[in-house]
């Protein structure tokens, strides 16, 4: 029974994540300018990558526990460190592409407000 | 103050990420920790200056890792709900966007970086820029509805409607 | 349920060619960063799923320093098209 939830759920994970990593590389295609598209890129592969790295830490504890080998609770906790470095890593970086993006003279398009444009001029 | 600190962190960092090399406490072996001292030191000696250039030691307190370790679930349902607004957008290609003002009031360096990685990677939002004087912070919003157009300066509930974020950051960074 | 790693492993090779469209395409710099930085999430979490399906903890110590050093590339170029550098 353990057995089936766990394989279900990881299996789930890994649909997750990648439907969510081919909608960002889908948004980074369709989308109008460089604001839009930061939403897609950041937010989807982010969120596709952390659960691919789950179904990844389902699969490590299930050989971890049956095989009691402690390789792959190394694997494991590798595998947390990644999620921890690349939701840090990713969202600082946009946010850095996008002030460069400003700064070089972009602006957003089709866009309702734009409050920055009154402070930096 | 810096050295002792940068070398705890990263022999804390180096123990996780060798665990289940060995025998010792039933994780790691004598070989690992031996290495991982020699390392950690190094890295303070070097490293010490750059890690607490603010002369600021509030994220000593083990307690605010604790805070930050929980924080991790009011985020990660706040990520979800972004990220099923923002499929449905890539889906269906209607977007709305402009950039809004945002003044949180957060005073430390830390505090406004988690705020701004907050706001990134939750409701379809994107901080452009921080202002450094006042800590205000410009953000990207994919669908400005007419209520947040209109207003000089947004709220932090048009941002995150589920969890106070703001709260939560400041008790942990502040 | 080790096969299942390597099918992973092939659709998110896929994604990163598909992500390449934007790189070549892109109208303007920031464009092309953007891309960039799809590729460089989608290979770590390739180096990732290949560490896994291996079952070697090299790949997913190579992915660990990659993310941190593509971030300081990403933040580098970003620096240089926004006249800071």
């Amino acid at each position: 029974m353990i057995m089936f939830v766990t394989e279900a759920l990881f299996l789930v994970f890994i649909a997750i994540g990648l439907i969510f990593n081919a909608l960002g590389v889908i948004g980074i295609l369709r989308f109008p300018d460089v604001y839009t598209r930061l939403h897609a890129e950041t937010k989807m592969t982010t969120f596709g990558t952390i659960f691919i790295g789950l179904a990844a830490i389902i699969y490590c504890t299930t050989a971890f526990i049956s095989t009691k080998d402690g390789q792959y609770m190394d694997l494991g906790v590798n595998v947390i460190v990644i999620i921890i470095a690349l939701a840090f890593t990713n969202a600082t970086g946009s946010h850095a592409i996008a002030r460069a993006a400003y700064k070089s003279g972009q602006m957003p398009e089709k866009a309702v407000v734009d409050k920055l444009s009154e402070v930096s001029e | 103050m810096p050295f002792i600190l940068t070398a705890v962190f990263a022999f804390i960092l180096y123990l996780i990420i060798t665990s289940g090399s060995g025998d010792v406490l039933g994780l790691w072996s004598y070989e690992e920790i031996i290495a991982g001292v020699i390392v950690s030191v190094v890295a303070g000696a070097i490293s010490g200056r750059f890690f607490c250039s603010n002369k600021n030691y509030r994220m000593a307190n083990p307690l605010r890792w604790v805070l930050l370790i929980i924080y991790v679930i009011p985020f990660f349902i706040e990520m979800a709900r972004a990220n099923l607004d923002v499929a449905m957008r890539v889906i269906t290609g209607k977007i709305n966007p402009g950039i809004v003002r945002v003044s949180p009031g957060l005073k430390t360096d830390l505090g406004v970086l988690l705020l701004a990685n907050s706001i990134t990677l939750t409701p379809g939002t994107l901080t452009v820029e921080v202002d450094e004087e006042s800590g205000d912070l410009f953000v990207h919003v994919i669908n400005v509805n007419e209520k947040l157009a209109g207003k000089e300066i947004a709220d932090e509930k048009d941002l995150f409607p589920i969890f106070n974020l703001v709260s939560w950051i400041r008790r942990i960074a502040e | 349920m080790i096969t299942i790693w390597f099918m992973v492993a092939g659709v998110l090779s896929a994604l990163i060619l598909l992500a390449m469209v934007r790189l070549v395409k892109g109208p303007t710099a920031p464009d092309r960063v953007v891309a960039f930085d799809v590729i460089n999430t989608l290979t770590v979490g390739l180096l990732l799923v290949i560490g896994i399906g291996f079952e070697e903890l090299f790949f997913v110590e190579v992915a660990i320093v990659y993310a941190l050093l593509s971030f300081v590339g990403t933040l580098f170029i970003a620096k240089y098209i926004g006249g800071e550098l």
